[in-house]
């Protein structure tokens, strides 16, 4: 069974949701990535979220622009982040890791060198936000075939139809996009999220997890009291980027900061 | 490929039922915007089969725009280059100087049929967002243009014009601040505001069914060129010359002779300084496929993936991707990719401007430096149609910017 399957039947057995840290890979230094990872599982993530740097990053607020671009200085490419799974599975075999990222970078690998890259490096899962189910079934048919999920996303503006078919390919869980916008947007609206998780639970089994305006422990309690699952991300990577901007700091105070939002939100999301 | 081979495709059948070109084109957007793209398309397939819709395109056209627009014998410029017969494709004299208004009259009315309210744009040199701002303007809605700060520096005169117009216009300060960064902000607004905003995008790119429409919009162009072309030359043109960004005016100018096998194609891209420089905006020519603003094709990227910075001396040329419908082209052989450095169009510019009072835009005079070269090669009995896409009046400054002059 993969990593995120027992995971996410681990909590459902427990009643706890999962909450699911983004961080952008080398983002804001390359040498911090790997020990903030450690440190937001340590303070209760229970997957990661690796963003992979794109210099195209369309679906993203003004904040992971920033950590995209950033990334990017230091010559992060998809074999880097690669390469920093790898080095986090040195330590820790149990939590799931997922990319998330955009098409081209994989599409320039090619999709069977990368699916066995991933695989060969610990990655549990793909999200690739420019990649919906009419164009990734050739990608998901290779990751398939070394056990990997395919992520896909359900939006508010999915009908129930595209919602049924999304539901057909997907596997791991489902990423419902809480709000019509970019990363990181202000207009987290909790009772359409409600609506459209009833609808979506009725087509599928799949555990679905939540991303997008989610800012702080009250709004991830929110979210995780509706779905199986909370993904944070602008807060954490706006944090990270502030520290390093602030001044001199050790790249383990910069990945405590971080662990201390996820504590806090792992708090809230655990008290009844 | 052979000319055979080539009798085999039926090139009014694509893109297919997903917005394929062979294996370029799709629709690769995040989901968010899949209902949108269904809707248009589901407008599109509706409206361009309405006669009303057609209609009033026409009509618009004709009255607004300008239609037909001329297709000049360029008697002394052939001449003196002593081979092949040029007519030049006045898309020059349309109102607001370019090819770019046949399209976004045509999405404005598609907005307007869809019952959207507020339109945005995308723009490089500032052509497409004045085009944009123009309809938006008569047809009473809310315009945002969205433009690289870097291109915003370099075009103030087209950012002044949006601006009467009513436009907002928003600088776009990610990425690197040009063409490709104003896209993607454009796209981040659509999915922020997809109820009531409608995108206009400007060239034959984008996520399917963007890269159909804006051809059919476009082939107005040829439709005209060809009956013109029959009518003053009494046969069809031997070759067909257009500059290759985005690729809309070519792609308006080369559909309706696609079928025609003898007639040969030429799409001229950006060498800029050169391919060897590795400065050129020239994907067809020296980058490879991706996946780039919702569709695959042909761009400048490295190794890893990442979009590359671009340069051309035309800022409507200076994009890294290319309609996928010529990615296509390129590939079953069908029209000739080649490319002209800066200092070839700037050569080009200037001489039609002294041998025909023409002044072309730096865009349209890499298809005029191209057409040099090809019409010395040719037969004074042959006849080359070039598209003359827009006016050089925009690029006053860049040009006086090389000659070391200060314009106030």
């Amino acid at each position: 069974m993969s990593r995120i399957d027992s995971r996410l039947e681990l909590l459902a057995q427990q009643g706890r949701k999962a909450l699911i840290p983004y961080i952008v890979a080398g983002d804001p230094l390359t040498e911090v990535t790997v020990p903030t990872m450690h440190a937001m599982v340590h303070a209760g993530a229970d997957i990661i979220e690796l963003g992979v740097p794109f210099s195209d990053p369309m679906a993203e607020g003004p904040v992971i622009q920033l950590a995209h671009e950033r990334a990017l200085a230091h010559k992060v490419s998809l074999r880097s982040v690669l390469a920093m799974v790898k080095e986090f599975r040195l330590q820790d075999q149990e939590t799931p890791v997922v990319l998330m990222g955009y098409a081209n970078p994989v599409e320039v690998m090619g999709y069977q060198p990368f699916a066995q890259q991933a695989s060969d490096a610990g990655v549990d899962g793909v999200l690739i936000v420019d990649l919906p189910p009419e164009e990734g079934s050739e990608l998901n048919a290779k990751l398939q075939q070394v056990g990997i999920h395919m992520i896909f996303l359900i939006a508010p503006t999915t009908t129930v139809d595209r919602a049924r078919s999304i539901c057909d390919v997907a596997s791991g869980y489902l990423y419902y996009v809480s709000l019509k916008g970019v990363t990181g947007a202000g207009h987290l609206d909790v009772s359409s999220v409600q609506d459209k998780l009833a609808d979506i639970r009725g087509l599928t089994e799949l555990p679905i997890c939540v991303g997008f305006g989610i800012r702080d422990a009250m709004s991830a309690k929110r979210i995780a009291s509706l779905a199986d699952g909370a993904v944070v991300g602008s807060v954490l990577v706006d944090k990270m980027a502030q520290l390093v901007k602030s001044g001199s700091m050790s790249h383990d105070e910069i990945a405590s900061h971080v662990a201390a939002i996820i504590a806090d939100m792992r708090q809230a999301m655990d008290r009844p | 490929m052979s000319s055979s081979e080539q009798q085999s495709i039926d090139f009014a059948a694509l893109p297919d039922s997903r917005g394929h070109f062979g294996p370029y084109g799709g629709r690769f957007v995040s989901e968010t915007l899949m209902y949108a793209l269904d809707e248009l398309q589901e407008a599109y397939s509706k409206l361009s089969q309405d006669a009303a819709f057609q209609a009033e395109f026409d009509q618009d056209l004709a009255h607004y725009v300008g239609r037909p627009s001329p297709l000049y014998f360029a008697e002394r410029w052939s001449r003196e280059l002593g081979g092949a017969q040029i007519y030049l494709k006045r898309e020059d004299l349309n109102h607001t100087g370019a090819h770019k208004v046949n399209n976004t009259i045509g999405q404005a009315l598609l907005a307007k049929y869809m019952g959207k309210k507020r339109i945005i744009a995308e723009t490089g040199a500032g052509q497409h967002g004045v085009a944009s701002a123009t309809v938006a303007a008569r047809m009473g809605l809310e315009c945002v243009v969205f433009m690289g700060a870097e291109d915003i520096q370099r075009q103030a005169l087209n950012v002044y014009r949006m601006k009467l117009l009513g436009a907002e216009v928003v600088s776009v300060t990610s990425g690197s601040r040009t063409l490709k960064d104003a896209m993607n902000e454009a796209m981040r607004d659509w999915v922020t505001n997809v109820d009531n905003t409608y995108y206009i995008i400007g060239t034959v790119a984008g996520p399917h069914p963007y890269p159909q429409l804006v051809r059919d919009f476009q082939s107005v162009i040829g439709r005209e060129a060809r009956r013109q072309c029959l009518d003053q030359v009494g046969r069809l043109p031997d070759a067909l010359v257009a500059c290759v960004g985005g690729g809309s005016n070519a792609i308006g100018l080369f559909y309706p002779f696609l079928a025609d096998e003898k007639v040969k194609m030429y799409g001229v891209e950006a060498a800029g300084y050169g391919l060897d420089s590795g400065q050129h905006a020239a994907p067809l020519n020296a980058g490879r496929a991706g996946v780039l603003h919702g569709n695959r094709t042909y761009l400048m990227e490295d190794d890893d993936g990442q979009i590359i910075p671009t340069h051309s001396v035309s800022a409507g040329l200076d994009y890294p991707g290319v309609g996928p419908e010529h990615a296509w082209l390129k590939d079953v052989g069908r029209v000739a990719y080649p490319a002209v450095t800066d200092e070839q169009a700037l050569a080009a510019f200037r001489e039609l401007t002294l041998v025909e009072g023409i002044m072309p835009a730096l865009e349209s005079s890499h298809a005029l430096a191209y057409t040099r070269d090809l019409a010395a090669k040719m037969s004074p009995k042959e006849v080359i149609v070039v598209n003359l896409s827009g006016r050089g009046d925009k690029d006053i400054h860049t040009v006086a910017d090389i000659d070391g002059i200060t314009l106030s």
